[in-house]
């Protein structure tokens, strides 16, 4: 049973959250552990199984980005989430702009204290990130998310790819941004 | 099916509550004394054990073997816990991934002091309802990972108690709260304890108490607060006293009941804090008494940092949960250092609203913990708690970086998944490091277990599919199963929990709790007169010492002479004579208590109090602090 069937739903993006809610606290009244506590082993192992994937798949559901996260594994045949051993290649549109930042970022922590010009560069560069972040996501959550469920089945790839492109986007943008955050916050440290 | 019981198992204190049937609500159950906090004291005497108010007595006289905020210590390993040993009078030695406490020839670890303190509050409740009780609900603090929880769970194991849920204690206290007081919206509750801080945000929603998220410091409370207030009397004794000092055999700071008399002031003086301006110190040494003024502002510039340092994982939590301070409705506050008015006025600032603290703060975790027992009984069917993990659990993959598997504040129980495979041609066995913390690198995490999937059949390398299921339950305790897809036989997990003790270990200990089991009334009673005794001797030798010089050499012969008939008394069993001898000896120096209070007054003895220096009071009771 997938995250999308154990509320009942299809494979569709657009999710009334409320509702979601109300049924995720339905369905915990029904199986959660603490009322199967006087029940027989095997009706108590039920129980915690049920009540374990009901949480794993209101966790998935209830946010847009990981819900668009489990879409896009569940599409590609990857139940299980993959481990992020490595970290997010930059995408190639970024990739230039992305150099330079990264060259900043190394002869700052080089550097160890960051002079007061630099942390204005760096503090100036994280912000404008991080307003590319909250686009990425505006895109993933709107209209990309839309696209998805309007799409036909043959229209279905395409979207798809869409969406995992935007992804790779925003997990790297997350990465700069939180190495900026760090480096900004380790330079005032030592400061 | 028997009866539950809820327990709060504190750093400071620790409680029993059950609820009643007739009304529907939760009640303490007091000791014979009618007293509601056991305190959370361990002492290891040659006569069997003691165990709260009977303990809390033998700190200053057996340092040593007199162990308290043992719940600092449950789950952890030597390295985790260094720091903070050289402020505790008994040794604690590294053993086997956790620690042993030598409490004078013999090691006790963690969970069997805790189950002291259980078997103590277990037997309470059945000479409460004149039945056995072999089943409880124990609290935790939310932010206790995986290591600490499993020893909570041993603990009740040794002392005969089947934990049937850990509950966060945060969480608890919304439940208690919850019971007629709460309308939906969205809670923090902020609990700061004798030794950990938790701050959890819920959503209460129609008898549904949802934990958006949850944080906190396992090592941070009212003992920190004592411990920054002794170090800064410690300076003040030795700028004052530094003629005196100079002449003791042992540094002050390495005498335990010294150090122990120092902390119990200490403790003492931030409690009267929270209700006075200002407050007066007077600690008897051997050769002198220290004696000072300490003011709340005083205390509050001392403790200040303490009280930032939660505010830190108040943000992340308001951070993860996506809401701000202004978006929480109440604000609850738990624990008993939630009375320090500083306190107060840091959490109000950061949540923009009054905090509530109508229930008994030292008493509200064990009534929720009654209730979430009743729950569990099927005594409550309309309120369900949905609690969360507090810590995200991963496994250490190449490079010794984790791999998030389940992130921190999701509902539990959950489950995750995970493939693994080997590496090397016919390899039969593979090898797993489960983590928990919020750290990139496995290093910087709190290391669970080592597993090994065995069985495997030999196969190419790359070609096995295993399949793990890591289940952390209800209590927030990791499970795991693991089985290969291929063949689809179930592969066998060897774990090696790091910080824990062994199913064995276990065992042997729950043997062993019944050859070392707390005193009996007998021998109780024997250590009471002789703890009288000995308070009474400690008193005289110092008056004799600083003040003996103003009664004639023949009384003095006299109460030299009582002094050691209760010597000569206190070496034997007979409690009668002994505790003969202590009266006798306390006539003995009437007068000279009586020339003690006269020279007192006329300013001879300068700040020191005739009326302390003879111990004819009782130290000033202190009302109970922190959980």
């Amino acid at each position: 049973m997938n995250h999308f069937e154990v509320f009942g739903l299809e494979r569709r993006l657009g999710v009334d959250t409320e509702a979601l809610r109300e049924r995720f606290y339905a369905l915990s009244r029904q199986w959660h552990p603490d009322f199967h506590a006087q029940a027989p082993p095997d009706a108590q192992g039920r129980a915690l199984e049920a009540s374990a994937r009901l949480n794993a798949a209101y966790r998935a559901l209830r946010d847009p980005i990981a819900r668009i996260e489990y879409l896009v594994r569940l599409e590609e045949g990857r139940e299980t989430k993959e481990g992020a051993a490595v970290k997010p290649q930059a995408p190639p549109a970024l990739l230039e702009e992305m150099f330079e930042m990264q060259e900043a970022l190394a002869e700052a922590r080089a550097g160890g204290v960051l002079d007061e010009t630099a942390r204005k560069t760096l503090a100036t560069q994280r912000e404008r990130l991080m307003a590319r972040l909250q686009d990425e996501e505006a895109r993933l959550i709107g209209p990309l998310s839309a696209a998805w469920d309007a799409a036909t089945p043959a229209e279905r790839p395409a979207a798809l790819a869409q969406l995992k492109d935007a992804l790779a986007t925003r997990a790297y943008l997350r990465t700069v941004v939180d190495d900026l955050g760090q480096a900004l916050a380790d330079g005032a440290g030592e400061a | 099916m028997g009866r539950i019981i809820g327990i709060d198992l504190g750093t400071t204190n620790s409680l029993v509550a059950y609820v009643d049937d007739r009304t529907g609500l939760p009640r303490i159950i007091p000791d014979e004394h009618g007293r509601a906090l056991l305190p959370s004291i361990v002492a290891f005497t040659p006569d069997g054990l003691l165990v709260g108010e009977d303990a809390r007595r033998q700190l200053v006289r057996r340092p040593r073997s007199t162990v308290y905020s043992v719940k600092r210590l449950m789950g952890r390993g030597y390295d985790d816990v260094r720091d903070e040993l050289k402020y505790l009078p008994f040794a604690v030695r590294p053993a086997n991934g956790i620690v042993a406490i030598d409490v004078g020839g013999r090691e006790v670890t963690p969970p069997e002091v805790s189950a002291a303190i259980l078997r103590s509050l277990r037997e309470r409740a059945e000479r409460h309802f004149g039945e056995r009780i072999e089943q409880a609900v124990v609290t935790v603090p939310a932010y206790f990972n995986d290591s600490q929880r499993q020893a909570t769970r041993d603990a009740g194991r040794i002392a005969g108690l089947d934990v049937v849920r850990i509950v966060n204690e945060p969480t608890a206290a919304s439940l208690a709260y919850g019971l007629h007081r709460l309308k939906t919206g969205r809670i923090a509750v902020y609990d700061l304890g004798g030794g950990t801080f938790d701050i959890s945000l819920l959503r209460v929603d129609n008898g549904i108490f949802e934990v958006l998220a949850t944080n906190g410091d396992t090592h941070l409370g009212g003992d920190d607060f004592d411990r920054v207030i002794v170090l800064w009397l410690l300076e003040d004794i030795q700028a004052r006293h530094h003629r005196e000092l100079a002449c003791r055999p042992v540094e002050l700071a390495r005498d335990g009941e010294a150090m122990q008399e120092l902390r119990l002031a200490a403790e003492a003086a931030k409690i009267r804090l929270s209700a006075e301006e200002r407050t007066t110190l007077t600690i008897p040494f051997d050769d002198f008494t220290y004696h000072r003024e300490i003011t709340r502002a005083e205390l509050e510039q001392l403790i200040e940092p303490l009280v930032r340092k939660t505010l830190g994982p108040c943000r992340a939590a308001l951070a993860d949960a996506g809401v701000t301070g202004g978006d929480i409705d109440e604000v609850v506050l738990v624990g008993g250092s939630t009375r320090v008015p500083l306190v107060r006025r840091r959490v109000q600032e950061l949540f923009g609203k009054t905090p509530h603290s109508q229930l008994n703060p030292d008493e509200v975790v064990a009534l929720g913990a009654a209730v979430q027992a009743h729950i569990l009984a099927g005594g409550i069917t309309d309120m369900l708690l949905l609690d969360v993990t507090p810590l995200s659990l991963g496994i250490e993959t190449l490079g010794g970086i984790v791999s998030v598997l389940i992130p921190r504040n999701t509902t539990i129980p959950t489950s995750a998944r995970e493939m693994f495979t080997t590496s090397v041609d016919g390899q039969t066995v593979v090898d797993m490091h489960v983590v928990q913390g919020e750290r990139e690198l496995a290093k910087d995490c709190r290391s669970l277990a080592r597993f090994e999937l065995r069985g495997i059949d030999p196969m190419p390398a790359g070609m096995p599919k295993i399949e793990v299921t890591f289940l952390i339950d209800a209590n927030g305790i990791l499970t795991t199963t693991a089985r290969e897809l291929r063949t689809g036989k179930e592969a066998s997990v060897e774990v090696k929990p790091t910080h824990g003790l062994g199913e064995k270990d276990v065992e042997r200990m729950v043997e062993e709790s019944f050859e070392y089991a707390e005193a009996d009334v007998e021998a109780r009673m024997l250590i009471e007169v002789r703890n009288e005794a000995d308070t009474v001797m400690t008193h005289v030798r110092r008056a004799l010492r600083q003040a003996g010089d103003l009664v004639a050499p023949e009384e003095r012969g006299s109460i030299e002479a009582a002094l050691a008939a209760l010597v000569e008394a206190r070496a034997g069993r007979d409690r009668d004579l002994i505790r003969e001898r202590t009266t006798a000896l306390n006539r003995a120096t009437e007068r000279l208590a009586q020339a003690m209070m006269d020279a007192a007054l006329r300013g001879a003895l300068g700040t020191r109090r005739a009326a302390e220096l003879m111990g004819e009071a009782e130290p000033p009771p202190r009302s109970p602090g922190d959980r």
